[in-house]
């Protein structure tokens, strides 16, 4: 049970942007700019580096949400399932690689960062803007997993669930949806 | 110097990444503002304490002395007491109920899920209610964010406390929203 009353059809992070819609305002426009703005990654690579991120901090709801849209996006599920497990096994570019490892390390800390790890994005052909995305979308999700988690939100068990925020994450996006969330409140009851 | 080439090296901290990515630089301006001076049950004094101790415990010196600078002015305190956040708030004022919530603030520092029911029913035993929960748990989970983007990207930062004065004050009185914001990146 949440740590404090939050709407129960809105589990995760949609119930605590609705309870606080001022702070999640910024939030959602980061988000929305960081993932899907304009960018040389693609949305899906960016959706990885999510997935990553969240994985690391054992967050079960963000992981998987951003699996279920990176899986979208990219049209299958096997990407983000090896990449849990190893990196380098993932069938991604060695540039991403790279910058999942950077992002894997910005997880644990910021002064985690080697000089090495850069050193190695860069010689795989990573700008500079794109380090900085990466540092940036990582301290997003440690955000993120630490606000779902430190506020006890309910992640649902179901894995239809996750397909369907997946939908909606790859359809709108990370705004908050014209006409807000009551439309969910029938498909939360039980069947 | 900072692991990507940034358009001025001689801005310390967030301020010359604000300078690299302007894009990000406005919704992460809005969110310091919204988070430590936008309308919470918790005094702008105290939720620099708690951005300021977050920052201290991921070891990011910028924030950590940028922050409590702020403290220091919203709280009317000496600049040299920012020291005092290092050693346990031992001449710094702080109620029960903050320190209940500087304890949850920690708990997130580490991990969302380190954060317990006990955790949580010592603070509402002191006081708190929902939104300071909720904005404690916000703004400590934010600075996990704001201190690996600093660090995480390897940039610079005085050393000296006095050197944070002016930046506190700018902090606390005129406020963190410097680039206009753009409007079509999200509705509200």
């Amino acid at each position: 049970m949440p740590h404090i009353a939050l709407p129960e059809h809105l589990p995760g992070i949609t119930g605590l942007l609705e309870y606080s819609r001022v702070t999640a305002e910024p939030i959602r426009q980061l988000t929305q700019f960081i993932l899907r703005g304009e960018n040389s990654l693609s949305p899906a690579e960016r959706e990885l580096i999510a997935t990553i991120v969240s994985h690391q901090n054992e967050c079960r709801f963000c992981t998987a949400a951003h699996t279920a849209a990176a899986d979208l996006l990219l049209g299958e599920n096997e990407t983000c399932e090896v990449m849990k497990q190893d990196i380098d096994a993932a069938p991604v570019s060695d540039k991403m690689k790279a910058l999942l490892k950077l992002a894997k390390q910005v997880q644990q800390g910021g002064k985690a960062v080697t000089a090495e790890s850069i050193a190695n994005a860069k010689a795989q052909g990573a700008t500079h803007t794109e380090i900085h995305d990466t540092v940036l979308i990582a301290g997003l999700f440690c955000l993120y997993n630490r606000y779902v988690d430190g506020m006890a939100t309910v992640a649902p068990a179901d894995p239809q669930f996750y397909t369907g925020l997946g939908q909606r994450l790859v359809q709108y996006g990370y705004n908050r949806l014209p006409n807000g969330y009551d439309h969910l409140k029938k498909q939360a009851q039980p069947s | 110097m900072a692991h990507i080439a940034l358009p001025d090296e001689s801005l310390p901290g967030i301020v010359g990444l604000f300078h690299f990515r302007p894009e990000t630089a406005g919704p992460l301006q809005l969110l310091a503002e919204t988070l430590l001076r936008g309308e919470s049950p918790l005094p702008s004094g105290e939720r620099e304490l708690i951005a300021s101790y977050v920052s201290l415990l991921n070891d990011t010196h910028f924030c950590h002395t940028s922050h409590g600078s702020a403290a220091m002015a919203h709280l009317g305190y000496d600049l040299s007491l920012i020291d005092d956040i290092k050693d346990g708030f031992q001449k710094i004022e702080v109620s029960p109920k903050l320190r209940a919530l500087l304890n949850i603030a920690a708990k997130v520092q580490k991990s969302g899920k380190a954060v317990t029911d006990e955790d949580i029913a010592a603070a509402r035993a002191e006081g708190a209610g929902d939104k300071e929960i909720h904005d404690t748990v916000l703004i400590a989970a934010a600075f996990c964010m704001f201190n690996r983007y600093v660090d995480g990207l390897g940039t610079w930062a005085p050393e000296a406390n006095e050197a944070y004065r002016e930046m506190g004050q700018r902090m606390a009185f005129t406020g963190y929203v410097r680039y206009p914001v753009k409007a079509d990146v999200a509705e509200v």
